[in-house]
């Protein structure tokens, strides 16, 4: 079987681009070529048909951008994404479009994803009538329905979205992504911005849709219990680079990286016995001067002279386990 | 050292009054820990900022008495009140810029704020600044007093926040959500600092959130809000292992750790009520399942197996959740 999606090997890199006088001054050494970012550094990751890989990290991490590269709102600077095997820019035009339209995105902030002088009508219908999938007269029934299946009151479809509390504006935008009839979802902190309570309605509608309609996920968020509940497989990031990947019950219950299991160890929980935060030390660093060798190594309590110079790869420690640490040699 | 009853704050109109919070009633000796939860619009943050005297017309505290040290500070003068504010009761908010001026150095803004409470030289207010942005664990503090806010990282910066608030030594702090834009290992070292610091100076924390599992560890007492109205109050402990309220019970139940991996979760449904269109009775009902007639009348806060409950029908031992 083919995988619904894989990520060989991606790197992005943000650079501001110098104009014609800094790009002189730079060629004749007068000025240092402006910092690059590296958001993803060699990134891979493959997503099997109906799977749901979580993928956590802090700020910095790169989780978004990956999301967004997948998504095809950004371009890889190296490396390639497949669909189903297929690199997009390998597929006749048509197909490619397609193929786009398959992966949908659910963004963190319902309010500033939606058009605010849209009706609901109009942000759920726009891309399914381009794209043909209904038709002007259907487009009202075509609507409701997508309303319905994300627990929206068909009713409400003449509201511009500031008439809807944050869970809802939620939902809309679920609708919206589901009305191009997608396979594959990518939700960058979807559930971030919600309350507790209106959290546990959207995930379990995650969960829902997933069965109804065979759904892939590429669930990014920074929230360790979200992405335990939800994910089959997990993926932590570090400062664009990936440091551990596993099935989610062995990553919570064998974590091996230190840095996953500072996140596990410092994951607040419900457990009422007073106890002593134990704090890692340290401050993420820069994505712009990330530290050389492995980049958790200031703030690991286990680094060594090795960590300093040489970069740890992502290397099989398990069966479907991976990590990137020295310490594991 | 803070007593607060029957507090009601409205939002005074022509056209009539909106109640934001009502009937708040909160205890804390010094060097305790509450934790104060709810959803948005639980009304949890306003709390804060009416022991604050921070609120702006049209919001009013209409009521109710707010006892720190024994005096009243709504029958204070404004004056009498910001020798107070800031010196024996500290606010942290959510964003730390909300508390920083972007255009000052650090250590203008927290020789200031010392200056601005006690007639001390220069040198001391220095001192005393560089202590306190050490006593938050930054790193070389003297160097770092010379640098703008935007010079830090968002961590970095809550602990100056939080530096400043600790400036004066006060009694009692106020922190409104200070973690919640902050990173897991980030929060992770500023609960750490927050509960040394308390358990060190004594000194009394009221800890705004809306997530349970941050002052799970951290509080020993907790009040749950909802609706502007506290529904259950009582010890962390026996709260988190035995909720009473449909409310918090429904809260606790629906997070994932509470759930099978993978499952369904345990959801409330519904959405909380908007202060404009409260239900009648108790402000729950529309969403709760053991709700019945009675549930139209106002439910009080009475005293039940140790802690306070507003609620006709406690969640009973056994009962699925």
């Amino acid at each position: 079987m083919s995988n619904r999606l894989e990520v060989r090997n991606v790197s992005k890199r943000f650079s501001r681009m110098s104009g014609v006088v800094e790009r002189g001054a730079e060629l004749m050494g007068l000025k240092a070529p402006n910092p690059v970012v590296r958001a993803l550094d060699d990134v891979s990751l493959t997503v099997a048909e109906g799977e749901v890989v979580g993928i956590v990290g802090e700020s910095g991490c790169g989780k978004s951008t990956l999301g967004r590269v997948v998504a095809g709102l950004l371009q890889a600077s190296e490396g390639s994404v497949l669909f189903r095997g297929k690199q997009l820019d390998e597929m006749p035009g048509k197909s490619a479009d397609e193929a786009r339209l398959k992966v949908q995105m659910i963004f963190q902030d319902p309010s500033s994803s939606l058009n605010p002088r849209q009706r609901v009508r109009e942000i759920i219908g726009a891309a399914p009538l381009h794209h043909g999938m209904t038709t002007a007269r259907e487009l009202d029934d075509y609507v409701s329905q997508q309303m319905q299946r994300s627990g929206l009151d068909p009713s409400m479809a003449g509201r511009f979205p500031h008439q809807f509390s944050g869970g809802q504006r939620q939902r809309i935008g679920i609708a919206r992504a589901l009305a191009v009839q997608p396979d594959m979802l990518i939700c960058d902190e979807s559930v971030a911005a919600l309350d507790v309570s209106i959290q546990a309605q959207i995930l379990n509608l995650f969960l829902d849709l997933r069965e109804q309609l065979d759904l892939t996920y590429l669930f990014i968020s920074h929230d360790l219990s979200v992405v335990e509940h939800i994910s089959d497989r997990v993926m932590v990031m570090y400062l664009g680079r990936v440091v551990e990947e596993a099935a989610v019950g062995e990553l919570f219950s064998h974590p091996n990286h230190p840095y996953t299991r500072a996140l596990l160890q410092e994951r607040p929980s419900l457990d009422p016995v007073q106890r002593r935060f134990s704090a890692i030390e340290g401050e993420i660093a820069s994505p712009l001067s990330p530290p050389s060798g492995c980049h958790f190594h200031p703030r690991c309590p286990m680094a060594m002279e090795r960590c300093r110079v040489e970069r740890s790869e992502l290397r099989l420690i398990g069966p479907g386990h991976k990590s990137a640490c020295h310490l594991n040699d | 050292m803070l007593e607060i009853n029957g507090l009601k704050t409205e939002v005074v109109t022509e056209q009539g009054n909106v109640t934001l919070i009502d009937d708040i009633n909160l205890n804390l000796a010094a060097g305790e820990v509450m934790g104060l939860v709810g959803e948005s619009g639980s009304g949890k943050s306003v709390t804060g900022l009416s022991i604050m005297g921070l609120l702006d017309k049209p919001v009013q505290v209409t009521g109710g008495q707010i006892l720190f040290k024994g005096r009243d500070l709504r029958k204070l003068s404004q004056k009498e009140l910001r020798s107070i504010r800031g010196n024996r009761i500290a606010m942290i908010f959510q964003d730390p810029m909300s508390t920083l001026n972007p255009v000052l150095r650090i250590d203008t803004q927290m020789m200031e704020a010392v200056r601005t409470h006690e007639s001390v030289s220069k040198q001391a207010a220095w001192e005393r600044a560089r202590d306190a942005l050490g006593m938050v664990g930054i790193p070389s503090p003297e160097e770092r007093l010379s640098a703008y806010p935007h010079q830090f990282s968002g961590g970095m910066r809550q602990r100056v926040a939080i530096a400043i608030a600790l400036l004066m030594s006060p009694d009692l702090i106020i922190a409104d959500e200070p973690t919640t834009a902050l990173d897991v290992t980030i929060q992770a070292q500023i609960l750490s600092i927050v509960q040394k610091l308390a358990r060190e100076k004594g000194m009394a924390l009221i800890w705004v959130t809306h997530d349970l599992s941050v002052v799970a560890g951290l509080a020993e007492k907790l009040s749950v809000m909802y609706a502007g109205r506290i529904v259950e109050q009582g010890s962390t402990a026996d709260l988190l292992r035995r909720p009473l309220h449909p409310y918090t019970n429904g809260l606790i139940a629906s997070l994932p750790a509470h759930n099978e991996r993978g499952s369904r979760l345990k959801q409330i449904s519904g959405t909380t009520p908007s202060v404009a269109n409260m239900p009648k009775g108790c402000a729950f009902r529309p969403r709760c399942s053991s709700a019945t007639e009675i549930c139209f009348d106002p439910p009080a806060l009475e005293a039940v197996e140790g802690r306070l409950l507003r609620c006709f029908h406690p969640v009973m031992e056994g009962a699925p959740s």
